[in-house]
């Protein structure tokens, strides 16, 4: 598929959806069921508002949601009493498949919930987004309601709804996007690079995809899913919706610095899997920084592995919760 | 339909509870129409979501007006008389700062989250509570979102609503978001005006006075509080906000007094008023600087009597709810009611901290029982109650 046509065909503003009654009806028609889940960690200044937002514009006002779930890392502040209080289910990372060797990170939440959650549609939504409001879930999942060949919808942000025609202005992403992750793409997948946000942490996806696709369990989540959704069932099974504004903390250029390297790991290991390259030789584990205390330069160094959950329909519990067959390639 | 007002008193204790389990309309209710910026004559896209509310509530009328108002009616089973409940949407910020608003388990904090977001909130989740309380009233009752109302707005939503329809009207509630506790029955005179000096780019350095907008301004300052302000009736002048110049070394050109002249008297305001048209007026003769004296608000003092049906039962339901009493003078919605001679009252709905503050807070708990408050004024009214024989 082009990347113009696709641009063109699968990518959506989301007040495109804003009749959320019609896509209650048609959800209701086709009997899905769509659960939202919120991974957290010490997440509890804004924790609190998704939750009260999403239950009531998503669960009691327009019944889009069929469940709201919190999956937390173990945050020692009081994000899960403040989800709680608020009506969300809550649960804890580790005790969901306790009998799996232990993992800690972002993508651990969102493999387990594939597991834990019962809806045929997973909407992720990050729990540090300041001003949050119903389109994060609505516009992700409507396409996915509408548009039977799709199967993961991707967040993108603050594109003007209106400009002259003269006017050109770069649309993208974060600094790790068009620095680290879009030139990558455009040596090894150029489709890929038609998704403008390819690091935004809120999508909806299928669950008939979720649980065929591996999970690393840290920076390069959502980086590997697009890949790996990719190859399997090409750019058609994308689209992407423009959610306007999303008003959240900003990161610092050395935590930047760790996620990039994360995401580097998971890439090439992806290329060597694929026979993109070949002879990779043995990778680093570890990310040197440098900082300056009273005037001497001094080495940070972290360790960091891109652990990778497989398929989800590889492990047993799963395949007997959901009644499912073993796995096929499609 | 409760058959006395003794029967109000004693269902407040269960419908508490029940304005309790509308939490989460209500919160967000609160952030959803909190975070749209609303400066005064800047309400449109505020008052746009306020009427698609009303609409998704199933309520009538849904409509907004040329003013900005937000308008609709939640139809009473007899329909034959009219209660209006009103909150204004507009607020002290400018569009263009951060209108964002965090929830914590007790609070909401966030620009305007008080003043008067949660009132208007409360305006759109009166209908849920209504309904979770199985309150059926006989009466229509008229929600309002009115647009316009502070500083040069003057109230002109109400105003306009209130001058331009043929309903007959038989109460008004002004909805505040704080301070619980607060009743207010009567409105007192206030004119609302700035004083702006103004020097010219060719200024003459052996004139006094006109080397700067702010000297002159000062002056005017200085008469102001010369001018004589007596204890009966009661009167005062408040200097409210002072902008001028434009940075250390150049001289300002401008400088702009915001002030208001509030009086038991209405009369008493408009002498003060003439005294001020006399100070500027002097100082642009003595000194070439240009002093313009610009009154641009006004509210005549008036109101209903403290012995008032509506107040009376206003103040035992206040009671029964165990809340605070303060009763004080309003120079809100409430006037543009005692223009028309509508009984009326103003309530709040919770406690806050930091108002018009860009840290702004409202705690939660408290909202459930100004909610309530909220109930059982219309089920008062409604009931015949706080008529006047």
């Amino acid at each position: 598929m082009k990347i113009e046509a696709w641009l063109k065909s699968n990518t959506f503003h989301h007040s495109a959806f804003w009749d959320v009654m019609q896509a209650v009806k048609e959800k209701e028609r086709q009997n899905l069921k769509i659960s939202l889940c919120i991974p957290t960690l010490n997440e509890e200044k804004t924790i609190g508002k998704e939750i009260v937002i999403f239950r009531s514009e998503l669960m009691e006002r327009y019944p889009l949601l069929d469940e709201i779930a919190v999956i937390d890392s173990g945050s020692e502040d009081s994000t899960l009493e403040v989800a709680k209080a608020f009506g969300a289910d809550v649960h804890l990372a580790s005790e969901i498949l306790p009998d799996l060797d232990a993992r800690t990170g972002k993508g651990e939440n969102l493999w387990k919930a594939i597991y834990q959650l019962k809806g045929d549609i997973i909407v992720y939504v990050d729990a540090d987004i300041k001003n949050i409001h119903p389109r994060f879930v609505y516009g992700l999942v409507s396409p996915l309601i509408y548009r039977p060949e799709v199967k993961y919808v991707k967040a993108f942000y603050d594109r003007p709804l209106a400009f002259s025609e003269k006017q050109v202005r770069p649309s993208g992403g974060g600094r790790v996007t068009e620095i680290l992750v879009r030139p990558l793409f455009s040596l090894f997948f150029p489709d890929l690079t038609a998704l403008i946000q390819p690091l935004s942490g809120e999508y909806a996806v299928r669950r008939d995809v979720l649980e065929k696709i591996p999970f690393p369990i840290g920076y390069g989540v959502e980086t590997s899913h697009l890949i790996d959704v990719y190859n399997k069932w090409g750019l058609g099974a994308f689209a992407q919706t423009d959610l306007d504004q999303r008003v959240h903390r900003n990161q610092e250029t050395r935590s930047l610095g760790r996620m990039a390297f994360g995401i580097m790991q998971t890439f090439l290991r992806r290329l060597e899997n694929m026979d993109k390259i070949k002879d990779l030789p043995e990778m680093g584990k570890t990310l040197h920084q440098f900082q300056v205390r009273d005037r001497n330069y001094e080495q940070v160094q972290f360790e960091i592995t891109e652990h990778e959950r497989p398929p989800m329909i590889s492990i047993p519990a799963y395949r007997k919760k959901f009644n499912r067959g073993e796995a096929h390639e499609s | 339909m409760p058959e006395s007002f003794e029967e109000i008193l004693s269902m407040l204790p269960s419908l508490r509870g029940q304005c309790a389990a509308v939490r989460e309309i209500l919160l967000t209710n609160l952030v959803m129409v909190g975070e749209i910026p609303a400066p005064t004559f800047g309400e449109k896209e505020r008052v746009d979501f306020l009427q698609r509310r009303f609409s998704e509530c199933g309520l009538q009328n849904c409509s907004t007006d040329e003013v900005d108002n937000a308008l609709a009616v939640l139809p009473g089973e007899s329909g034959s008389q009219n209660i209006l409940v009103v909150a204004h949407t507009d607020t002290v910020f400018p569009a263009a700062v951060d209108h964002t608003i965090s929830l914590q388990a007790d609070i909401v904090r966030g620009r305007g989250v008080a003043d008067n977001s949660l009132g208007l909130a409360v305006l759109m989740t009166l209908p849920a509570a209504l309904e979770r309380a199985n309150i059926r009233l006989q009466s229509n009752v008229v929600l309002i979102g009115a647009s316009r109302s502070l500083g040069r707005g003057n109230l002109e939503g109400l105003r306009f609503f209130l001058g331009n329809n043929d309903m007959s009207l038989r109460a008004g509630v002004c909805v505040e978001g704080v301070e619980l506790g607060r009743l207010s029955l009567t409105s007192i005179g206030m004119l609302r005006g700035e004083i702006t000096c103004t020097v010219s780019e060719e200024y003459d350095w052996t004139r006094f006075g006109t080397t700067s907008a702010i000297l002159t301004l000062n002056e005017a300052i200085n008469r102001v509080l010369e001018i004589p302000v007596p204890r009966r009736p009661r009167t005062s002048i408040v200097l409210g906000t002072i902008q001028g110049g434009q940075s250390f070394n150049t001289i300002a050109k401008q400088a702009v007094l915001g002030f208001e002249i509030r009086s038991e008297s209405r009369e008493t305001a408009h002498k003060i008023a003439e005294q001020m048209q006399d100070i500027t007026d002097e100082l642009s003769s003595r000194t070439g600087a240009d002093a313009v004296l610009d009154v641009f608000a006004s509210r005549d003092p008036g109101g209903i009597a403290f012995s008032h049906p509506l107040a009376r039962h206003t103040r035992a339901i206040m009671n029964e709810l165990g809340i605070t009493q303060r009763i004080a003078p309003s120079t809100s919605e409430l006037t543009a009611f005692i223009d028309r001679k509508i009984p009326a009252v103003t309530t709040g709905i919770t406690t806050a901290e930091n108002l018009n503050q860009a840290d702004e807070v409202v705690y939660i708990e408290p909202m459930f029982t100004g909610l309530t408050q909220l109930l059982g004024i219309l089920l008062a009214i409604d009931g015949g109650f706080c008529d006047e024989d």
